[in-house]
């Protein structure tokens, strides 16, 4: 049977994992809208999704945490190859924050509209493949 | 699963700026308060934000190096020989920026605790 439930859901999980970590990384760069020198981050999701379909662990940007507070990847590294960026500053602040909350708040609400779209899809996969079991 | 962490990084940040508008309180309070002396006035108080793994945390809390404004005032029962008070050198202006900033910072992220929630929720419904 081609059709796997691995294939069938794969790439909505994949992407889902990716969402989440990204709503995570918006979250953070909104809460320190008002850190000194914090830097915005976020996430390539093309980027992303090509690792995590290359196997490159389950969301593609996993790393080993050593403490249970470690968040899974290195949030200050600046590097393509997970996806992770720096964002570039619209206005430059005195305190060296490049976080800038209309930008955020809109990526945020974006993201979380994707992230219910892909959860739409995937149910929709489910719905599919429970309608096969039950030959309805 | 991340998600939840968000409901951590976001309360952080609630929590940060409730000590933020607790002080903004404290600052706006005591911004008559006098002093016979420029030691014994009141120093506004402000945050020190600082990011962690999970979020945002306060680091410290400091005071404001702004000299005391002297005013003269001899009738006051805490004048001193000279029949001078001391109070704190607020800025009212200040502080009210600092509130709606605060106040706003916290409503921002009361919606992402707010969508968070909603994303977890229709992964709950998943296959219904």
């Amino acid at each position: 049977m081609p059709a796997s439930i691995e294939s069938t859901l794969g790439i909505y999980t994949k992407a889902l994992a990716i969402q989440e970590r990204r709503t995570e990384i918006l979250a953070r760069n909104l809460a320190n809208g008002s850190t000194p020198g914090y830097k915005a981050q976020d996430l390539d999701f093309k980027v992303a999704l090509k690792n995590a379909q290359r196997g490159q662990g389950d969301s593609g940007i996993k790393l080993k945490s050593t403490s249970s507070g470690h968040l899974g990847t290195l949030p200050f590294v600046s590097s393509t190859k997970d996806g992770l960026f720096y964002r570039e500053a619209s206005q430059k602040s005195l305190d060296g924050n490049t976080v800038n909350t209309q930008i955020e708040q809109s990526a945020f609400s974006r993201n979380s509209i994707q992230y219910q779209a892909t959860m739409t899809f995937l149910n929709g996969s489910i719905r599919g493949l429970m309608g096969a079991i039950k030959g309805e | 699963m991340s998600l939840f962490d968000v409901f951590g990084i976001a309360g952080s940040s609630m929590s940060t700026q409730s000590i933020r508008l607790n002080l903004t309180a404290s600052n706006l309070a005591n911004a008559d308060t006098v002093a016979g002396t420029p030691e014994e006035v009141y120093k506004a108080r402000y945050p020190v934000f600082e990011s962690t793994l999970k979020g945002v945390t306060v680091a410290n809390v400091v005071e404001s190096q702004d000299a005391p404004l002297m005013r003269y005032e001899p009738g006051h029962p805490l004048a001193n020989e000279e029949g001078n008070v001391f109070s704190p050198n607020i800025s009212v202006v200040n502080e009210m920026v600092n509130m709606i900033s605060a106040s706003r910072n916290y409503q921002g992220n009361v919606e992402v605790m707010d969508a968070t929630k909603q994303m977890l929720m229709s992964a709950l419904r998943l296959g219904q």
